[in-house]
């Protein structure tokens, strides 16, 4: 018997038992959908975040509210005091003219060009804020001292704002829907690549009091100090410490770009890890799911084995058949599962950043495949070995 | 109809084998079956002997758990003897490995069970098809064939129906077709008629006379010694013996007595529609 006899029988068993098949497809598609759709997230979510931080210039240090030393490990910390444009002025005045300082505010937003919709980060900050987020500008000019302090509505795109909302266009002078305010865009940025996603590139920038209004706050997220040399970073972060320290007491923190970067990845990782343990959970009920079905039509399977003995099947007739019947399922409901989970993700990037991997598609595909395929074939590998009549007789 | 005798089986076996010149078709010697369940051994064949004459008709009876079935499952090569030998058309069987026991099934031996065992979902004609596959006969050759099998058990109008969509006759009838497809030498129907009706299991008998009488051997297992005269010998078992066995002088004819049920059936149609 060849081999095309062989699919066309197993074709022929998979439509005889249209809703076991199914179901079996459905288990690996729900687990490889989740797996991909949720280890994307979660890679998403720490590329965007992590790529934001690497993607500003050098000599910085950030000041944060909140006191994340005697906080850290398992309570977290909490924010009593946020930060204000006060200790901008303290911070700017106190410290020598020669260090940039820098309030930032920072937020999700929606944006809306025409019928174009797309989901992004804004970033408040002042005049000097060029000096922090180096970009290439590709036309155009950063906003104005005089702009910052009139809170004038305009805003500079990041290069995958303005391919989203203006593709193949000239945006400069156009106008666009930040959260349901208008603005007029007044530069766009060159894409800084670097990181895989090139999420620093979807953000939008514009004078701080704009964006606090974008986004209904008056606090900041973060003050940003540029401190004019490399070898008086440390330094420049005790005098920090020291001009805060009197009206913040202990509720802030005060960490240079490498710290932060550190810090943000150990809690990002935990994020990741928290996702791909539901992934792996999704992916043991859809493994689960296979099995138990399987399992259930065992006694059936091995009746109709019986039978295919009894009229002259050979055990290697009975094997090659089971293969190719579990091999199709879960090939078949694993690329399904592959293209809802990829779609899925991209789908979301309107809501949440995601990032497919190639890791979580191989290991998912493979691992429900696997269970797909074992569990298939190994009950019909056990009664491919019956007398004929054991197996009509299995119960 | 038929005369019973009480001599015992071997020494008519003998007789019969030295009188005429039978060529046996199948051939068993010493065949028990024990079954080892928890903490009950049973003995359900305990050392049969029996040959089949090559064209003959042969009935086997006997009460319920008597062996019949077991012995029908070790002949049509579906299990193995515990001990003894079976023999087909003079070919030695017992220690055959299992994929060379396949191929006997497949050619040579066509079974009829009692419960059908049609793969379910699945038309008429593939299930007749199913031994050509493993035969490896192309598929344009396997549908004719299969067609042609059905239509020899008169179910040429049905072959794309499924077993749930078919009576239990015609489901037996394509059991039958399943059997005959591959014009093996023996076909073994394991109670063909005893979840029927008797209409249709006139009918089966008619098509099993009619096989046996373009040259294929048929054995055939029932409890109703009326379905057994259909046969030329009656073997009878006994708790996993052979008792004894008759001779059926003047076989039952099936077909006849099919034409005449639906002669008197086409009588009382009239007679109703007279009135
Ligand atoms: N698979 C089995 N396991 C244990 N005992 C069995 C099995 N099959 C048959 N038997 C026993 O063997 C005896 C003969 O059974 P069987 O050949 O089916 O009888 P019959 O067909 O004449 O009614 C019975 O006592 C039955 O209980
Ligand atoms: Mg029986």
């Amino acid at each position: 018997m060849n081999i095309w006899e062989s699919v066309r029988i197993a074709v022929r068993a998979l439509n005889a038992n249209r809703v076991r098949s199914l179901l079996t497809m459905l288990g690996v598609i729900i687990g490889v959908a989740a797996v991909i759709l949720l280890v994307a997230i979660g890679t998403g979510v720490q590329d965007e975040v992590t790529g934001t931080i690497e993607g500003l210039g050098s000599n910085l240090i950030f000041v944060f509210a909140g006191n994340m030393e005697d906080g850290g490990g398992g309570s977290g910390f909490s924010i009593n005091r946020p930060l204000t444009s006060a200790e901008v002025d303290l911070l700017a005045d106190r410290l020598s003219d020669e260090h940039r300082v820098v309030p930032v505010v920072q937020g999700p937003v929606t944006l809306r060009s025409g019928n174009r919709t797309m989901r992004s980060t804004v970033a408040g900050s002042n005049e000097y804020a060029e000096e922090v987020f180096t970009a290439d500008y590709i036309g155009g000019r950063h906003y104005r001292r005089s702009e910052v302090i009139a809170g004038s509505r305009v805003a500079i795109l990041g290069s995958r704002v303005r391919d989203n909302l203006f593709p193949f266009q000239d945006p400069i002078g156009r106008e666009i829907d930040i959260n349901g305010l208008r603005f007029t865009v007044i530069g766009h940025l060159a894409a800084q690549g670097g990181s895989l996603t090139g999420d620093q590139d979807n953000q939008i920038f514009m004078p701080l009091s704009a964006a606090q209004r974008v986004l209904g706050t008056t606090d900041l997220s973060s003050i940003i100090v540029r401190a004019a040399e490399a070898d008086r970073i440390d330094s420049v972060q005790a005098q920090i410490e020291r001009i805060l320290r009197p009206s913040l007491g202990e509720e802030f923190s005060v960490m240079t770009q490498e710290q932060t970067l550190g810090m943000l990845s150990t809690l990002l990782g935990t994020l990741t890890v928290m996702l791909a343990g539901i992934a792996g959970i999704s992916l043991l009920v859809g493994g689960v799911g296979i099995m138990n079905i399987m399992l259930v039509s065992v006694s059936e399977r091995t009746r109709e084995i019986g039978i295919r003995k009894a009229v002259g099947a050979k055990t290697y007739d009975i094997l090659i058949q089971f293969v190719i019947e579990a091999v199709m399922l879960s090939v078949l409901g694993g690329l399904i599962g592959v293209l809802i989970g990829w779609g899925g993700a991209l789908a979301l990037q309107a809501v949440v950043p995601t990032q497919v991997t190639a890791w979580a598609v191989g290991l998912a595909f493979f691992f429900s495949a696997g269970v797909g395929v074992f569990f298939g074939v190994y009950p019909a590998w056990r009664a491919s070995k019956l007398e004929p009549i054991a197996a009509l007789r299995y119960e | 109809m038929s005369v019973p005798q009480d001599r015992p089986a071997s020494a008519f076996a003998k007789d019969l084998t030295g009188s005429k010149i039978a060529r046996p078709v199948l051939t068993v010697t010493g065949v028990t079956k024990t079954y080892f369940l928890d903490e009950v051994v049973v003995h359900a064949l305990r050392g049969v002997d029996l040959d089949v004459n090559a064209g003959e008709m042969l009935a086997i009876m006997g009460p319920s758990g008597s062996g019949k079935s077991t012995l029908m499952h070790v002949i049509g090569l579906l299990d193995l003897p515990t001990s003894g030998t079976v023999k087909v058309e003079g070919e030695e069987v017992s220690d055959m490995e299992p994929n060379k026991l396949a191929a006997v099934r497949n050619k040579r031996i066509g079974f009829v069970f009692q419960a059908f065992n049609l793969l379910p979902r699945t038309t008429a004609l593939a299930n007749v098809e199913l031994p050509l596959i493993y035969a490896g006969v192309s598929s344009a050759d396997r549908a004719r064939l299969a067609k042609e099998a059905l239509e020899q058990v008169g179910l040429d109008d049905r072959i794309h129906h499924l077993p749930n969509q078919l009576s239990g006759g015609q489901q037996q009838r394509v059991a039958i077709a399943r059997a005959l497809v591959t014009k093996p030498s023996i076909v073994l129907a394991d109670e063909p008629t005893g979840n029927l009706d008797s209409r249709s299991g006139v009918e089966i008998m008619a098509i099993l006379q009619q096989l046996n009488s373009e040259g294929i051997t048929v054995v055939l297992v029932t409890h109703d010694h009326a379905v057994a005269s259909h046969g030329q010998r009656i073997i009878h078992l006994g708790d996993g013996s052979i008792v004894r066995q008759e001779t059926v002088l003047e076989p039952i004819d099936a077909k006849a007595n099919l034409e005449a049920m639906l002669a008197a059936a086409a009588v009382s149609e009239a007679a109703a529609e007279a009135r």
